[in-house]
């Protein structure tokens, strides 16, 4: 059983580090943009551009956090 | 009826394409964190798609592939992110031949006992999801036409000839700075997974596959752009000074 558990926890701590890694609001930012571009495509309304630009912010953002020296 | 010669011609270039990106995120992977678990993945991947292909036949082109790739890009565009944003944050602090002075600098290769599930689960979904296109590719042109057997040579071929050109290329990948290489790997998972998701949504993206190399472009510039911020702002480079 505790083998089991412990499989379980570093399964879930893989797909975290995976999809989240150091800066969750990336990640956050990312599933917002697809979420908003499936609603303006299903609106008939041009959204290709969303994510490139969220994309490009984001990580401008990030790496402000992570270095905030200025 | 289209004559096998086209059809082959057909399958093949556009077989090319899917797997000139598998390739890309292989050969990318492989030179980041090892070749063992990425090849594993590989290996994997390809067995996958063997069950699935023999399993379904020309049923696969009733398969929706709209969700698998808005999964997978979603994973590439988030996991691919992480990449890009450290490989700009280290090429700023150590610049390109600094990494190259100072190796010691750079972040170690995966070098644990264990299997490297990263490199795994990147190189399998890039493999499953570029070869069950190259699948589709080839049931939908085959099909069409009453030309399977040209489809799989053209589709097969493909993915055979764009395999060893990334063999070749293999060793001198191997050899570029590891920052360097998470940087531009990076740029390429960003790239692709922003490409897959959109594509999954259902967006029509302008210029088809060429907005690939848009995106590639878009994403080098912010890199480049970054990168230049970064060392200005944070350790004080400046290049007129």
């Amino acid at each position: 059983m505790g083998r089991v558990w412990s499989w379980v926890v570093a399964f879930g701590r893989f797909w975290y580090h995976f999809i989240i890694g150091d800066d969750w609001t990336v990640a956050a930012a990312v599933a917002v943009g697809l979420i908003l571009t499936w609603f303006l495509n299903s609106a008939h309304i041009t959204a290709w551009w969303l994510v490139p630009l969220i994309v490009v912010t984001m990580l401008g953002l990030s790496l402000r956090r992570a270095n905030p020296k200025t | 009826m289209t004559g096998p010669a086209v059809v082959l011609i057909t399958t093949f270039l556009a077989s090319a394409v899917e797997a000139i990106e598998m390739v890309t995120i292989v050969l990318g992977v492989g030179a980041t964190r090892g070749w063992r678990s990425t090849l594993v993945g590989v290996g994997a991947g390809f067995g996958v798609l063997a069950v699935v292909v023999a399993a379904l036949g020309l049923a696969l082109s009733r398969v929706p592939i709209g969700p698998l790739r808005l999964i997978v890009g979603a994973l590439l565009l988030v996991f691919g992110l992480q990449w890009f944003r450290k490989g700009v944050m280290r090429v700023a602090a150590h610049g390109l031949a600094g990494i190259r002075l100072h190796p010691e600098d750079e972040p170690p290769e995966w070098s644990g006992e264990g299997f490297d599930w990263l490199a795994f689960v990147l190189s399998f979904k890039g493999v499953v999801l570029e070869g069950l296109e190259v699948a589709f590719i080839v049931v939908s042109f085959g099909a069409n036409a009453n030309q399977l057997g040209a489809a799989v040579i053209g589709g097969v071929g493909a993915v055979v000839i764009i395999g060893a050109i990334g063999l070749v290329l293999h060793g001198p990948v191997s050899r570029i700075p590891r920052s360097l290489l998470q940087l531009v790997v990076g740029i390429l998972l960003t790239t692709f997974g922003t490409f897959w998701s959109l594509e999954g949504l259902g967006v029509e993206w302008p210029g088809s596959d060429g907005a690939i190399l848009g995106l590639l472009a878009l994403y080098l510039l912010t890199a480049a752009t970054y990168i230049t911020i970064e060392r200005r702002r944070v350790l004080g480079f400046n290049p007129g000074t």
